[in-house]
């Protein structure tokens, strides 16, 4: 039998009261909403908050919409509702492709997309996502809200740049100004593990073919999900050619760190997100052929 | 902590310590001993239930986080002593041996079908998925959870020919 330690358990139910609790309880304290990761670290008494304060009431945290050229995605919006959003497909390709990775669909259906980012494990499908597609997180403390960019957010494994009052609202999607696609590539172990490594590759063009915006991110290969800068750089501004995805899959595990551990080498790792660049590039070319001219 | 929860249709009160997860709630306080701690750890999938109609490991969900919404368990399936027909597929199909995982397998298979009717044998793996079996290999789940799709196409199609012919509309 396999419980947490015991905890004082507040149910807030709006924001305001959240952080006005988070800010009496400080680092007594944790926040649940799926509790996927949360409640097992608990369970394993890896985590022991005295105080749980559980978000799932606040109306506000749920649901998505599109202003201001960005998708705001409410914290609650659990991985499932992300995987199923047809309507989200055309302009945020990437966010049901990297949904339908993470866990297994019973977890898919508890979890939630900012409770995954604010755990900030370095294997985390999330991250990597929106690595490439260049999100910021929507806090709100004491002092009012403000905006995190994802590559300010991430500060180790499992710690963020969230202060110990802040809560995480929203992440907010960059809306594509042209033709975009977009892949989420992993290789796991066993159905619903954790990534061997993972890369997140999203493209958008502009009139011309060229790629007009390009991230990528990699997942599982270092301390905290991390941008593949040279690879950017070097896919800003070209065509999809064989020249091209050939140049920028090489360069994507130059700014991987992976370590040697039970999934693999490090070798191994650096060549896996070599192959899956290739291999996403090549697709996301064959995808967007046709409604760009050729270059 | 005072808790109001439907399950299987029925309203329960109960008062349970906020860290008693959902499973331990089912099992012991309610004694709806159907749903099954496998591994305790979100892996294996035994302790799968519907909540709010949606596939859930219940170990990784506390029964205060219930509180106010509806669950449903393996035994919600039966209706007036007859089987679900994923029950009577399960049992044809011989989709289990030891049986300890199928309350889990038949609520996440219930729950795919809820939504999709007709899925195909990938898309049943892939519901599947985190479902963990240890005896059977998973072949004869997969054919099961496909005969009770025909079967519940079946008696869907029976009641739309029950209700023509009684002159009933079924909209």
């Amino acid at each position: 039998m396999v419980f947490p330690n015991a905890f004082k358990y507040e149910v807030p139910t709006s924001v305001d009261e959240a952080v006005r609790l988070m800010t009496e309880y400080g680092y007594d304290s944790k926040v649940l909403a799926g509790g996927q990761s949360l409640l097992p670290m608990m369970k394993l008494r890896i985590a022991a908050p005295a105080v749980l304060i559980d978000v799932n009431g606040i109306q506000d945290l749920k649901g998505w919409r599109e202003a201001d050229g960005k998708l705001r995605i409410g914290a609650l919006v659990r991985h499932a509702e992300l995987e199923h959003a047809s309507e989200l497909d055309d302009k945020y390709p990437l966010l049901s492709r990297t949904a339908r990775w993470i866990a297994d669909p019973p977890i898919r259906n508890r979890g939630t997309i900012c409770g995954s980012l604010v755990h900030a494990d370095p294997g985390s499908d999330w991250g990597a996502a929106m690595i490439a597609l260049r999100a910021e997180v929507e806090v709100q403390g004491t002092e009012g809200n403000r905006l995190i960019p994802i590559d300010e957010f991430f500060v180790d494994t499992f710690a963020t740049s969230l202060n110990e009052n802040e809560l995480a609202v929203a992440v907010h999607v960059p809306t594509p100004g042209g033709p975009v696609a977009a892949r989420y590539m992993k290789l796991e172990r066993r159905a619903g593990d954790f990534a061997i490594a993972a890369l997140a590759v999203h493209i958008v063009l502009d009139s011309e073919g060229r790629v007009a915006e390009g991230g990528i991110g990699i997942g599982a290969c270092g301390p905290i999900p991390l941008r593949a800068t040279k690879a950017e750089e070097a896919l800003i501004g070209q065509p999809i050619t064989e020249e091209t995805i050939a140049t920028v899959s090489r360069l994507v595990p130059e700014d991987a760190d992976p370590a040697d551990d039970l999934r693999g080498s490090a070798a191994y790792k650096r060549d896996l997100l070599r192959v899956f660049a290739a291999r996403a590039l090549r697709e996301i070319a064959e995808e967007l052929h046709g409604r760009v001219g050729d270059e | 902590m005072n808790i109001r929860v439907k399950v299987n249709g029925r309203l329960y009160e109960a008062d349970v310590e906020p860290r008693t997860l959902l499973a331990y709630f089912l099992r012991e306080q309610l004694n709806l001993t159907g749903t099954h701690i496998g591994c305790d750890t979100t892996t294996c999938g035994a302790c799968t239930v519907l909540f709010d109609g949606k596939p859930i490991k219940s170990c990784t969900v506390l029964a205060v986080q219930a509180d106010g919404h509806e669950v449903m368990t393996v035994e919600g399936l039966e209706s007036n002593g007859q089987l679900h027909p994923l029950q009577s597929a399960f049992w044809e199909d011989h989709a289990l041996q030891c049986g300890y995982c199928t309350p889990g397998m038949l609520m996440a298979a219930y729950g795919l079908l809820q939504t999709n009717p007709a899925p195909t044998d990938v898309e049943i793996r892939e519901a599947l998925s985190g479902n963990i079996c240890r005896c059977t290999g998973y072949m004869n789940i997969v054919k099961a959870v496909q005969n009770a799709a025909r079967k519940m196409a079946g008696e869907n199609q029976e009641a739309i020919e029950e209700a023509a012919a009684s002159g009933t509309s079924t909209d």
